[in-house]
């Protein structure tokens, strides 16, 4: 992985539209530990299989969920962009992640350490329960993306 | 002769003005988009200039021995030298278009249907959202609002294909966008590492789109499944389902509305459309049998 800028502190961390209608003191706590991060083209955020200590919140540029399969290339299921949000891996056992994530263009986000972003949402279960309703429909776009490339939604 | 709108006497058979008989076009060029899709350009055999025809209209191309299929006409309305048309070999005629040398003789007859209503984009923001083959169709309406740039608002294309190589008119995208005041973007459903582009589907780039929804016109072409959907977010997000038109694709045979082939709920594809506004056909594109 490769990291070319780290700085603790997130600024700007409360506009990020993923946590614009997250109840305000979780909003805080995850912005107390919120961590900001640039790669350049190329760069892996996460890498399948490794584990996922940390939850991604893209602020600008481009990054694509790629699948690696043996022997064949890697093939780019998705791209997520500012606004959006990389991983989630991090919530359930084994906590390991599942697919390649790469930057396409050069990229700022959000990292919040997964340890203590799980202890936040174990602490509180009623804002817990409101952050995985927001992570929702992230998970259920991917699911929605899959079925639709099964129905060759782009096709002829 | 007969006396109704129906009119069978031999060369000059036509059905509401509109004639059944094929006329002779020449190949003039063929130009491979993708592995399965190629451009065919079509000069008059006779000379001058090809019928007028509204963008999102076809024509019944004939190949002759073979059988006649509804292709788009997908050329600039102001080339009326030529007609041009992008056919994906899916079939025994469409294989067979995708491989007539230059020189071979087509039989053309149209142009029929409805077209994109241009007129009612006027002073408006338009969006255009094109899957698969569906950009050929919407081609000749780039054109003119190119053309006529001053006349509309902000002008929104997005454009998805299965990979980046089923992506057509690629070179042509490109100087699409650097136009000033259009924003064309491609998505696709996977792609490689070579592709720097986007990956997913056509209505994950909407939220992108800039337009202002009362004050929008839409038009959409490709698979229904892409419409319905490109249509629903573009609802939620207040755009008028009058507003938004689709172009339904059905077997055609005849093109002139009297066959039955086509027929999608009341309406006849080939003579009513292809081009329907949302409102008129949206009760049909969620029924299972139609």
């Amino acid at each position: 992985m490769t990291k070319s800028h780290t700085t603790t502190g997130a600024p700007l961390f409360a506009d990020h539209p993923f946590v614009q209608e997250l109840p305000a003191p979780l909003v805080a706590a995850m912005g107390r530990v919120a961590v900001e991060r640039t790669y350049a083209t190329g760069d892996i955020l996460l890498r399948e299989g490794e584990p996922a200590r940390e939850f991604l919140l893209v602020v600008s540029g481009k990054v694509a969920l790629e699948a690696v399969m043996p022997a064949r290339p890697r093939l780019t299921i998705q791209t997520v962009g500012p606004g959006e949000v990389v991983g989630w891996s991090w919530l359930t056992p084994p906590h390991r992640w599942r697919l390649d994530a790469r930057a396409v263009k050069p990229t700022q986000a959000f990292a919040i350490d997964s340890d203590i972003l799980r202890t936040l949402l174990d602490e509180d279960p009623a804002n817990g329960y409101k952050f995985l309703l927001h992570l929702l429909p992230f998970i259920a776009q991917r699911l929605e993306n899959t079925q639709f490339q099964l129905l060759d939604v782009h096709g002829d | 002769m007969a006396t109704d709108a129906v009119a069978f006497a031999g060369a000059d058979a036509s059905v509401q003005g509109q004639s059944l008989v094929p006329v002779p076009y020449v190949v003039r060029s063929l130009t491979r988009e993708t592995a399965d899709t190629v451009t065919l350009v079509l000069d008059p055999d006779h000379g001058g200039e090809r019928p007028r025809f509204q963008p999102g209209q076809f024509n019944m191309l004939y190949v002759f021995g073979v059988g006649e299929a509804a292709i788009s006409i997908c050329g600039d309305l102001e080339q009326r030298d030529r007609l041009v048309h992008t056919v994906r070999s899916a079939g025994k005629i469409s294989q067979a278009l995708s491989e007539m040398p230059p020189g071979s003789t087509v039989g053309v007859r149209g142009p029929y249907g409805t077209g994109w209503p241009l007129d009612k984009a006027v002073g408006k923001d338009v969006v255009i959202v094109a899957g698969g083959l569906g950009l050929p169709p919407l081609r000749p309406a780039i054109y003119d609002l190119v053309r006529h740039r001053d006349r509309y608002g902000r002008i929104e294309i997005i454009y998805g294909a299965r990979s980046p190589k089923d992506l057509v008119y690629y070179s042509e995208i490109q100087t699409w966008r650097a136009r000033p005041g259009l924003r064309f973007q491609t998505t696709v459903d996977t792609a490689g590492r070579d592709w720097y582009g986007d990956v997913g589907l056509v209505t994950a780039r909407l939220p992108d789109a800039r337009f202002d929804p009362a004050n929008t016109v839409a038009f959409l072409c490709g698979p229904e499944i892409m419409m319905r959907l490109t249509a629903q977010a573009l609802e939620t997000r207040g755009v008028p389902p009058a507003a938004i038109y689709v172009s339904l694709e059905r077997n055609m045979k005849c093109a002139v509305g009297i066959c039955g082939h086509c027929q999608f709920g009341p309406e006849f594809v080939c003579r009513d459309g292809p081009v329907f506004s949302y409102d008129e056909v949206r009760r049909f594109m969620t029924v299972r049998e139609v």
